[in-house]
């Protein structure tokens, strides 16, 4: 599989890779989560990661911010680099790399305080902004990015758990964007939600491809051929095959590929 | 639809064994429901009983018989120099005019040893009572005004109608002639019930009429507040540490079996603990509220990591993943988001803790705070005792007297066990936050 791997990724060697993982292989004590991974995330575009319940691409996609870190027992062997750099060398703060590479979670996780607070604490922790005014802007473009500014700018003070779950979603994502990302990590952010959420969050990613790399972990498929320009599938730990996504969902080159998006297993 | 292999064949549910099935498991359910319900009547019987009696015993402890009379503030007795200096005034001999009053009050009594059982109608205190009103207000001297004496604490039983008139003279402490003299006070109005508010505002005393609770009450309070300033950072910072940062291993699997033990080792262990360490290598003063409380903070400790370390466990990874996803380092996502999360838990336990070592009797034995104690302490240094050591003494005493004393102060406990519980539920319920 892994041939297959290499072999398809030359068709979008035209796009720079902004993240590329070599020969990652994931541990979680004895047990092996990843095995192998060879994948080139291209900048400025929307990268889903697709596969079957425990084929461990929420795993990887934990690994590109060293989310892993703190699971305890978990070892990563292999290699990522971003903008060049190996995100794993010694010299590197797993801190700041967490703050260049935002992170939404599966479940909508705002922290029990008010809108404005949510999305002051990035900037806050990191000493982004110099005072108040300046803070205040980066609440509201957050805000106003995430789409979420003309539903909760009367209420800014409010609690962020009072908000819907969509709502909170998007609370969430402005709140990633206040640290200002280069890429921002999904994991499976919809999951959580209806299907009118849902689509105003793919709206969402697909604005904000302009500005940032996006990496989504998705159990829809659709989800991942409706905003995703390249994607990967995973199973049982390795990468299966990995293409545009036009390509990998009508003509896949791998059996399981076919067998997963036309719902024979998974 | 699973049950495919016995096609046709239908459960009946109206046979009789399934009915009979059924009748069994309401019955069941029903005889749960009343054994559950006895026995939470059972211990609200107990509680009740139990709080009626020490109620019943206690309140009287709250009222005071005073005597009333006319006392003449003979100038030749107190300031014989006219110097109104207040060493003089303080000096005097009050006792004399405390025998003078009773004296010209009762002129039929005479003899020795009648006059000393008149002499004892009134509190020992009596005198100590005149001198604090002239030094207040040395304008009394020369002028004969009427006192509250605060009564014996014989007549003071008997005006509380625990010793009966109706049982031989030779079975009670308070004589016919004591009686008679009472009942001549109490012909003319001059036997009062009011407020026992020297049992309020005064330490404790050999004379039970003169008891208070104020000393014991100052001690257990500085005895909490050292307690509370030792073991709740520790505990809290234990708590984190162990719940945020340390490693999984062995070692800290060792650690958390050994908190867990140390909050069931008997309370005088660590008594014996505080003598060893505090009293006997670091010659800390004995008695005082500073090693009470250190040795109630060693003790207090794994309840409070223990119930910090739940109340941490208790939020939610998701909020942790949302902090370290922003780049919060371990620390800020602890210390922003975890703890202040966690704080109603924490002082939950913080204040069932201390509410613990507020009704502490055993381990404050071991290091000398059972002193009888007459001075109110005025620090963390001074010799102390507290309000379960002061039950303790008071429930060892002879006199009828401290019966009521006893139970007075036992209320007076529980009523801040009460108000420190209640506060921590209201804390509870007032932080408790939805996911």
């Amino acid at each position: 599989m892994q041939m297959l791997a290499d072999v398809t990724t030359p068709e979008i060697e035209d796009v720079e890779a902004i993240i590329s993982a070599k020969d990652v292989s994931v541990f979680y004590g004895d047990k092996q989560a990843l095995n192998n991974v060879n994948l080139d995330i291209p900048a400025n575009q929307i990268t889903s990661l697709i596969g079957p319940s425990g084929c461990g691409k929420s795993t990887f996609l934990r690994c590109l911010n060293r989310m892993n870190d703190t699971v305890f027992g978990c070892r990563v062997e292999g290699n990522i680099t971003l903008d060049g750099q190996d995100i794993y060398a010694p010299e590197v703060d797993e801190v700041l790399l967490r703050a260049r590479v935002g992170m939404v979670f599966q479940k909508p996780n705002p922290f029990p305080k008010s809108i404005y607070d949510n999305v002051a604490y990035g900037p806050r922790i990191h000493g982004l902004t110099r005072d108040k005014d300046e803070l205040d802007e980066v609440v509201l473009t957050s805000l106003e990015k995430a789409g979420l500014l003309k539903e909760v700018k009367d209420r800014l003070n409010a609690t962020g758990t009072g908000l819907s779950g969509g709502q909170q979603q998007r609370l969430c994502i402005a709140r990633a964007l206040a640290v200002q990302p280069d890429i921002i990590l999904m994991d499976e952010p919809c999951s959580a939600l209806d299907p009118i959420a849902t689509a105003r969050i793919e709206e969402l990613i697909e604005e904000l491809r302009e500005n940032y790399t996006i990496i989504i972990v998705t159990h829809s498929m659709q989800q991942a051929a409706r905003i995703s320009q390249k994607t990967a599938f995973f199973h049982m730990g390795e990468i299966v095959e990995v293409g545009d996504t036009e390509q990998l969902f009508t003509n896949p080159r791998d059996d399981r590929t076919q067998g997963y998006i036309t719902g024979r297993f998974g | 639809m699973t049950d495919t292999s016995t096609p046709g064949k239908k459960t009946d549910w109206a046979s009789p064994q399934l009915l009979a099935k059924v009748a069994q498991r309401q019955r069941a359910e029903k005889r749960f429901r009343r054994l559950g319900l006895s026995a939470i009547v059972i211990a609200l019987a107990m509680l009740a009983t139990l709080l009626f009696s020490i109620a019943g015993k206690g309140y009287s402890a709250f009222y005071q018989t005073r005597l009333v009379m006319d006392v003449t503030f003979s100038e030749a007795v107190i300031d014989p120099k006219g110097t109104r200096n207040e060493d003089d005034l303080r000096a005097a001999g009050y006792g004399g005019i405390v025998r003078d009053t009773l004296r010209e009050t009762f002129p039929d009594v005479k003899s020795r040893k009648d006059l000393r059982e008149l002499f004892a109608l009134v509190s020992k205190g009596a005198p100590m009572q005149l001198r604090d009103m002239v030094l207040d207000n040395p304008d009394l001297i020369g002028q004969t005004v009427p006192v509250d004496f605060i009564a014996g604490d014989d007549i003071d039983m008997f005006n509380k109608g625990f010793i009966p008139r109706d049982v031989p003279e030779g079975d009670r402490r308070v004589k016919d002639m004591e009686i008679a003299w009472f009942d001549q006070l109490d012909a003319v109005g001059a036997v009062k019930m009011v407020f026992n508010s020297t049992f309020f505002t005064s330490g404790d005393s050999r004379e039970p009429e003169l008891a208070g609770i104020w000393g014991a009450i100052s001690g257990s309070f500085y005895t909490l507040i050292v307690t509370f300033l030792i073991s709740f950072p520790i505990g809290v910072m234990s708590a984190i540490y162990l719940e945020e940062f340390a490693p999984q291993n062995k070692f800290t699997d060792l650690i958390e079996v050994n908190i867990n033990n140390l909050a069931a080792v008997p309370s005088i262990v660590f008594g014996l603990l505080g003598l060893a360490l505090f009293l006997n290598v670091a010659h800390l003063p004995r008695s005082a509220p500073l090693v009470g409380g250190l040795t109630l903070a060693l003790m207090t400790l794994p309840t409070i990591i223990i119930a910090s370390r739940a109340a941490i466990r208790a939020v939610p990874d998701s909020i942790r993943e949302a902090a370290l996803g922003l780049g919060a380092s371990k620390q800020q996502t602890a210390f922003h988001h975890v703890l202040p999360l966690s704080m109603p838990g924490i002082l939950t336990g913080t204040i069932i803790g201390l509410s613990q070592a507020l009704g502490e009797t055993a381990p404050l034995l071991m290091i000398g705070m059972v002193a009888f104690i007459v001075d109110i302490p005025g620090g963390f240094t001074d010799a102390a005792t507290v309000l379960p050591v002061q039950i303790f003494l008071w429930a060892d005493s002879p006199e009828r007297a401290f019966v009521e004393k006893t139970s007075g102060a036992i209320l007076v406990l529980l009523g801040f066990l009460i108000f420190m519980n209640a506060l921590a539920v209201l804390l509870r319920k007032k932080f408790e936050r939805r996911w």
